[in-house]
């Protein structure tokens, strides 16, 4: 009677999981490819469902994409789905980060086409777009694109000609241990230490102070020491971009549009005003609260070191937060998300002085991003590809997953339904979810630097940032020399050449396109 | 007899050594005189612009440059007098010689990038065991990595134990194939040990010694997986070599014409710099 009553409790459970669950879907898709099996297929023009109708048998597509995990990951992932569901062979080359470029560059400038899908960054546009085919028309007004935010739509595209395919969408936000800074024992603590009240920080001042405050000793209890911050502080693993996200407060003044790293009509570089010096000041500030070694901490680092428990706060792409909140994560649930600090005053470059006031300017950074050669034989097995990799269901089974690299950049990912089906307690999954939202609401945001010699022009300010965190030099002269480099290469680009590209960016900055 | 045909014997070898050797250098000096780059894809000709901006405007090729002197310099004496002093050890009869012989070597013979990371790991200043053992011994944590001057030296420690093994080979082969009779006389006049090898095994041994450093010197000053894995050249531009520099120049800014004048240049200062450190060497060590 005891195990018939089990059984009806079981087989009821069971039954209401899947008559009530919005997860618990099991279609013939999802037998097949259990990476989607929190959806199942979804219908669109590149499901499962339309992808098995095409036969690309006979034929192969070639990749160039980033190591294993992140991007490299789900590449060999859909790759392997596409190869099953089309009969096309699929080759998938893994690159380091610090050579899509030059490994995408190279046979393009040679007119050789090796890889019909090339992987790389959003800011590789300028220079790429000339050896790219640019999305026809079909994929552009698919449904599945029509949910991608105005601003990844921008970023993935040049002069209204859409060149990657977007598959991932990138910013900059703040990140912080939800266990600390709302636990009142600790909030009572500081109070009494500093006379402030701890909270999530509205500014780099209030950032730096409670990071200081929770430096160097063991306030989670786990017989660990913690420290204040995990940054990308390491030279060649994009710094320049957590300078930028740092700076944007300082710096991007909405009272002064017309450019953010160059004022457009004089193509000054900016970044050597008060603004940026003051943004790198605290961030030779930062070296002191960070874990030890953090100063050559890249982006695996950071994601590590704020995933693992490490660290109060971070800043930077969404995996580290994706990161800390997966099931095996030693802080899942623990954190929060809030958008990058501001500043309390902001440079004014037209009164070449300080505006008081609250100033907060989202960054949206670069991320990945895909095009398929122009040379290429197989533009529509490319297309459907990415337009495979990108279709609702394999998307939301990767955006849960910290290590893909995938992003939010739909409008649908802005629910937190999306992400407590996954395991997210409801008030985080608001929290990031707001977060993002903001940012996409923000009328004062900056976009990456995406000019002719883009590489150049980051990697002069990255080396100078570089011999600043590195006592080299002080923030002031370490921004001069990025600043005469700056010139230098505006020389012998053209200062005309980078102007016309540039003016594409602050167009967006200003919110004219 | 018409010889003439003997040159044809010649043919193989010379269009070997035009195809491996001239023709790369010959297009490396032409690229080396063109604005190749992202925004100008082409091989056009714009003189010696790239050598004005070299010696003129750019000290963070000069400033690499003489860091890497310094790395190369000192890595290569030290791993000179470890090697020679490993390579004296198992020269004599000790047990286990032929143990200790191919012991000496495992370093050389694994791959550098993969030991380049587990020394990485090492010197991790949170996570890394070095830092935790020295914790353990009260020590506090060293900066391995992030401290500009403690990671020169870090960069040294893992040059040196990667490479020793190839000075001690090629010191412990001149050491083998020196005749005995020197040896055999200093006995009977009674030499001690020191005197036997600062008057004997010293002196015979030179020849072998340049060669052996200067073959060195050329492999350290290319220098590039090491510190790329270990540092990056950081912190800030601290441990940033020559050929980590061409190589940024190169291939993460797509600067080619610019990199092959810093690359040709490169050529040019080492096979000076390098003629001239025999001649020294040559000068010091061998008494006519």
């Amino acid at each position: 009677m005891k195990m018939k009553t089990i059984k009806t409790c079981v087989t009821a459970l069971i039954s209401a999981l899947l008559v009530f669950s919005p997860v618990a879907y099991a279609d013939k898709w999802s037998d097949q490819f259990p990476h989607i099996k929190n959806t199942g297929d979804i219908p669109g023009e590149c499901s499962y469902e339309a992808m098995s109708k095409k036969n690309y048998k006979g034929k192969t597509l070639k990749i160039n994409t980033h190591a294993v995990p992140v991007m490299g990951e789900p590449t060999a992932l859909h790759a392997e789905q596409f190869a099953k569901l089309t009969g096309a062979k699929v080759d998938v080359t893994h690159t380091p980060a610090g050579d899509l470029y030059a490994k995408a560059m190279v046979p393009f400038q040679a007119g050789q086409a090796p890889y019909d899908i090339v992987f790389g960054f959003s800011n590789f546009i300028n220079d790429w777009r000339r050896y790219l085919e640019p999305v026809p028309k079909k994929y552009v007004e698919m449904k599945q694109m029509k949910d991608v935010t105005p601003s990844h739509i921008g970023v993935a595209s040049w002069d209204g000609v859409m060149y990657q395919f977007p598959v991932d969408g990138d910013r900059h936000y703040l990140k912080y241990r939800k266990d600390v800074i709302d636990n009142p024992k600790y909030q009572k603590q500081y109070k009494e230490a500093t006379g402030k009240e701890l909270k999530v920080p509205t500014t780099w001042k209030e950032y730096g102070e409670m990071a200081a405050y929770f430096n160097g000793w063991d306030w989670d209890g786990d017989g660990e020491k913690e420290y204040g911050s995990a940054e990308v502080m390491k030279k060649d693993d994009l710094m320049y971009a957590a300078f930028y996200s740092r700076s944007a407060a300082y710096s991007k003044n909405p009272k002064t549009p017309g450019g953010f790293f160059f004022d457009l009509e004089t193509m000054t570089p900016l970044i050597n005003n008060p603004g940026f010096v003051e943004a790198l000041t605290d961030w030779v500030a930062a070296t002191k609260y960070v874990p030890p070694g953090g100063i050559n901490f890249g982006l695996g680092d950071e994601i590590g070191s704020f995933g693992g428990g490490q660290t109060l706060f971070s800043f930077s792409w969404d995996d580290a937060f994706v990161a800390a909140m997966q099931p095996d994560s030693p802080i899942n649930n623990k954190v929060g998300a809030a958008q990058l600090p501001g500043a309390t005053k902001v440079w004014n470059r037209k009164t070449n002085s300080w505006d008081e006031g609250f100033n907060q300017a989202p960054f949206f950074v670069w991320g990945w991003a895909v095009g398929v050669a122009k040379k290429s034989k197989e533009h529509e097995m490319a297309f459907d590809y990415l337009c495979f990799f990108a279709n609702e269901a394999n998307h939301q089974a990767d955006i849960g997953i910290g290590r893909f690299g995938v992003n939010p950049f739909r409008d649908a990912d802005f629910q937190a339904d999306v992400w407590t089906q996954i395991g997210w307690d409801k008030d985080i999954a608001q929290s990031y979810v707001d977060t993002l939202a903001e940012m996409e609401k923000s009328k004062n945001r900056v976009f990456p630097l995406r000019v002719p010699g883009t590489f150049e022009f980051n990697a002069a300010l990255a080396t100078a940032a570089a011999k600043a965190l590195a006592g080299q030099l002080s923030p002031q002269a370490a921004l001069d020399e990025a600043a005469k480099q700056w010139n230098d290469i505006l020389n012998r680009v053209g200062k005309d050449n980078v102007r016309k590209a540039y003016a594409v960016g602050v167009a967006m900055e200003d919110n004219k396109q | 007899m018409n010889f003439k045909h003997k040159f044809v014997f010649l043919f193989p070898g010379l269009f070997v050594l035009i195809g491996i050797l001239i023709f790369p250098i010959i297009f490396t000096i032409r690229l080396s005189l063109s604005g190749w780059n992202s925004y100008t894809p082409e091989m056009n000709f714009i003189g010696i612009t790239n050598y004005i901006r070299l010696f003129t405007d750019d000290p963070r090729f000069w400033e690499s440059f003489f860091r890497l002197s310094f790395l190369s310099v000192t890595t290569v004496i030290l791993q000179y007098v470890i090697g020679f002093a490993l390579a004296m050890m198992v020269w004599r009869e000790i047990k286990f010689k032929r143990f200790f012989r191919v012991i000496f070597l495992v370093p050389m013979m694994t791959t550098p990038v993969i030991m380049t990371v587990i020394w990485r790991t090492f010197f991790h200043e949170s996570l890394g065991p070095v830092n935790d053992l020295l914790g353990g011994l009260g020590v506090k944590p060293i900066l391995w990595l992030s401290d500009p001057v403690i990671a020169k030296f870090t960069v040294i420690i893992v040059e040196v134990w990667q490479w020793t093994p190839f000075m001690f080979l090629l010191l412990l082969a001149g050491l083998l194939s020196l005749p005995k009779e020197p040896f055999l006389a200093a006995a009977i006049d009674g030499a001690s040990p020191f005197r036997k090898f600062v008057y004997v095994t010293f002196p015979l041994m030179a020849p072998i010694s340049i060669g052996a450093i200067i073959i060195r010197l050329i492999e350290a000053s290319k220098i590039m997986d090491t510190v790329f894995v270990l540092t990056s050249g950081g912190p800030g531009t601290a441990t940033e070599t020559s050929s980590f520099y061409i190589y940024i120049k190169g291939l993460r800014e797509f600067q080619m014409g610019y990199a092959a004048t810093l690359s040709f240049t490169y050529l040019v200062i080492m096979i000076i710099s390098l003629t001239i450190i025999a001649k020294v060497l040559t000068k010091l060590m061998i008494k006519e």
